[in-house]
């Protein structure tokens, strides 16, 4: 086929993303200007950084190979992080439970939704690291202060998702129950737990998983488990040792994951 | 001309699918390939532009060997072959004229593929064509925004783009409601005159075969069983090539002595 | 799940019995409650816990709060101002992941990747950034680069890149194949490929999971300076240090408007790229 083509003179553009060409180059311009400024502003301190390489060499020189002498302090560690977990998760769990109910739109009474959205909200948008923070100078050193902080942290997510669940369920079925003369607390057991249940489910083995991790890092400022003695490793300059809790923690991450995401799976 | 000689694509173990095939497409002609599901048609139409790897066999095209074709050099090959297909296969989120542009991704330069500028003179020429088949004022819609006609024409052009040497379809209008089908194939017939380029089409309306094709090809389990006119289509072929035989009792047709008498004629 | 018998004649219709579950399921129920149980018994029993500290708690973090009643005000420019260091070490540090993140999830996602060797590097790296919290990197770059926010960009980059390699890699690998197949007949390269096929399928998802990480990392910034690596956090570690706890409340007011703010800009742009 030979391609002799009439010349229609008509050209084509890609129409851009953003139609109206002030506001394209408006956003663009300020977005250059916004990370111009951003970088400049920001204090680098450059000398300390230029250290950075040599550091970072003699640091991994250190590093290498990573020793499990301290191998008890590292299991115990572990399984006081695992405690922590299991503790603040079933804590979580239970209490998320009435706090998702008094947070979903089509079961709280006004009055409660702004409660319950209010305690959801002030949960998740702590760091769990600030939680730890106010909970180790409230109760002291140590896990108690991790499970409270956990607690607080699954509330957030968990009471959230399963709010926002309870929203999405099937009205017709609780409007079945109440018609057949069921009481408040028996229209819940019928026709909205059944509803939720899956969802539940995974949400907790979700946050097990999900604690586990916090579990890890909470320790950091002094709320138990393993981040504790990864805190400490890094202040004493053990680096191998470092490494060496930095790798099981890796792994015990991936084991988890690994377990919670498959019995997930099976779930659906 | 398009040249199949002694096709065979077998998956594994199993038995083939297609079995030595024979196929002379001319220049310039309108073939149309029915048969039932599962005879072959849809894997007859990849092997040529190597979508599905031959087993063994030849298949050339206006005097290059295709199946020996690696990398660059099917590439190149496969400029010359257009492609329309059964669920459009079009990029949803892109313009029309995005979608259409695609079909010259084999001769455009990388950079003007990805910054979309593209050349005048491809410009022209899908204005052009898009203006044959109506879609003109769609240019800069974005292809999921079309009717299931509309997307196909997309189809189409973007496949002419590629200034092809041959034209495949593979049932084109299988997603399409009858007014609309009648439409593309009346389309692929017209054009096929227009650009004097030989079509090879994939039906399962065998109506439609007959209307808008000269030649007719019959498959029946990977094996070509009637190659005719459509007023040759008895209903003694048509029963050669359907006989509504279930899944489960799915012979071999080799043991049927009755199509043997058919293939040999 | 239903168990129900099927007996026949008018007497043993009477006495049909049913249960929800069949014996089986019912062993099966009570074996995981049972191992729940155990789990939580013997976590609290092993567990460190000063239980007196236990009952005390209430009592202890109502006196913290009373302390912290009324947020004060002072020293309010300093907190505003970094504050909004904090947010840009955010998204400074979102932007460069974001953009980081796309040719890894490409060799990390099966159908884009060149070779079995990248393949394994793309999910390795990106299992290791994942895997490793913020916070950990966070005190890695401290001790290579010393505090300050370089240490925090960098820390916030590589836990981003795993968080967003890992989705966007999961998009990749789900998009519809039918147009690439369309491609690979016209003849165009991986590279055009990649441009015309996966991209555009993509780039939904991709703007969508880059403003969620944003969103996360604001939270994450948050403290980062806890460990040295720059921000606010290095302000509300010095007012509890000197237990100066209406600055503390002040700052922890200051992030939960941010977050908030942080939010609903997010879900606001998310919806806009749907």
């Amino acid at each position: 086929m030979s391609s002799t083509v009439q010349k229609t003179g008509r050209t084509w553009k890609k129409p851009p993303f953003i139609a109206n060409p002030m506001l394209r180059w408006g956003l663009l311009i300020a977005v250059v200007a916004y990370v111009w400024w951003a970088i400049t502003t920001l204090p680098f301190d450059w000398e300390r950084i230029q250290d950075g390489v040599p550091r970072a060499i003699r640091i991994f020189k250190g590093a290498f190979p990573p020793s499990f002498i301290r191998g008890e302090l590292l299991f115990d560690g572990f399984m006081e992080s695992i405690k922590i977990a299991i503790v603040s998760t079933l804590l979580g769990l239970a209490l998320s439970v009435p706090i998702a109910f008094a947070s979903a739109s089509n079961i709280a009474p006004k009055w409660l939704y702004t409660i319950g959205r209010g305690v959801i909200i002030v949960a998740r948008s702590f760091h769990p690291v600030i939680v730890a923070i106010l909970f180790v100078k409230a109760v002291g050193f140590g896990p108690l202060a991790g499970i409270l902080t956990l607690t607080v942290y699954s509330i957030g997510f968990v009471a959230k998702m399963l709010a926002e669940r309870i929203e999405e369920i099937d009205w017709g079925q609780v409007e079945a129950i109440r018609a057949a003369g069921g009481a408040t607390f028996v229209t819940l057991l019928y026709a909205v737990i059944p509803q939720i249940m899956p969802r539940q489910i995974g949400l907790s083995i979700y946050q097990l998983d999900s604690n586990l991790r916090a579990s890890a890092i909470v320790g950091i400022v002094g709320a138990g488990g393993i981040g504790s003695t990864l805190l400490n490793a890094f202040g004493r300059y053990d680096y191998d040792f470092a490494l060496a809790i930095t790798l099981c923690i890796i792994g015990v991450i991936l084991v988890s994951e690994a377990i919670s995401g498959r019995i997930r799976r099976n779930l659906w | 001309m398009l040249r199949i000689k002694e096709l065979v694509k077998r998956y594994g173990e199993e038995k083939a699918v297609l079995k030595n095939l024979n196929l002379e497409v001319p220049g310039e002609s309108v073939v149309s390939i029915i048969g039932a599901s599962g005879a072959g048609k849809s894997t007859l139409l990849r092997c040529i532009n190597r979508l599905v790897e031959p087993s063994s066999g030849s298949i050339e095209l206006n005097g290059t060997e295709l199946t020996k074709l690696e990398g660059k050099a099917l590439r190149l090959a496969r400029r010359r072959i257009g492609m329309v297909f059964q669920g459009f296969n079009l990029i949803d989120r892109l313009t029309v004229m995005e979608n259409v542009q695609s079909g010259r991704l084999g001769y455009l330069p990388a950079w003007r593929a990805v910054t979309r500028k593209y050349p005048q003179e491809d410009i022209d020429r899908a204005f052009h064509l898009m203006e044959r088949v109506g879609i003109a004022h769609y240019a800069d819609k974005r292809a999921d925004e079309l009717s299931g006609g509309e997307r196909q024409r997309v189809g189409v052009v973007r496949a002419l783009m590629q200034e092809p040497e041959i034209l495949l379809a593979d049932e084109p209008t299988a997603s399409l409601d009858p007014k609309t089908s009648r439409q593309i194939m009346e389309l692929l017939r017209a054009l096929a005159s227009e650009l004097h380029l030989p079509v090879l089409i994939n039906i399962h309306n065998v109506n439609e075969a007959k209307e808008y094709t000269q030649r007719i090809v019959g498959m029946r389990f990977g094996r070509i069983i009637f190659d005719g006119e459509p007023v040759d289509l008895t209903n003694d072929a048509m029963d050669d090539i359907y006989a509504g035989v279930p899944a489960e009792e799915r012979g071999d047709a080799e043991s049927s002595t009755h199509l043997r008498e058919v293939a040999a004629r | 799940m239903v168990a129900t018998t099927q007996p026949t004649g008018p007497e043993a219709i009477a006495n049909r019995e049913w249960s929800r579950y069949t014996t089986k399921e019912r062993w099966r129920r009570y074996g995981l409650t049972a191992l729940v149980a155990l789990a939580v018994v013997w976590s609290l029993s092993t567990i460190n816990i000063i239980w007196p500290w236990l009952w005390d708690a209430p009592e202890q973090m109502g006196d913290l709060f009373a302390r912290m009643f009324p947020p004060s005000l002072e020293g309010w420019q300093e907190i505003g101002w970094t504050l909004l260091e904090t947010v840009n070490i955010a998204t400074i540090a979102t932007f460069f992941a974001v953009f980081l993140s796309l040719p890894i999830a490409l060799i990390a996602a099966q159908n884009t990747t060149p070779n079995r060797f990248t393949l394994w590097l793309g999910r390795f790296i990106l299992v290791s950034s994942r895997s490793v919290n913020t916070i950990i990197w966070a005190l890695l770059f401290v001790a290579v680069f010393g505090p300050g926010v370089l240490a925090g960009i960098l820390a916030i980059i590589f836990r981003s890149l795993g968080f967003l390699g890992k989705l966007l890699g999961e998009a990749i690998e789900e998009i519809d194949r039918a147009p690439i197949e369309a491609l690979e007949s016209v003849g165009a390269s991986r590279l055009k490929i990649l441009v015309y096929g996966v991209i555009p399928q993509v780039m939904p998802t991709f703007f969508a999971v880059s403003i969620l990480r944003w969103d996360i990392n604001l939270r994450e910034s948050t403290v980062l300076g806890l460990v040295g690596a720059g921000g606010i956090g290095i302000i509300l570690q010095g007012a509890i240090d000197t237990f100066a706890w209406q600055t503390v409340a002040t700052i922890l007011l200051a992030i939960i408007g941010l977050v908030i703010i942080g939010e609903a800009i997010s879900a606001y742009l998310r919806k806009k790229v749907i």
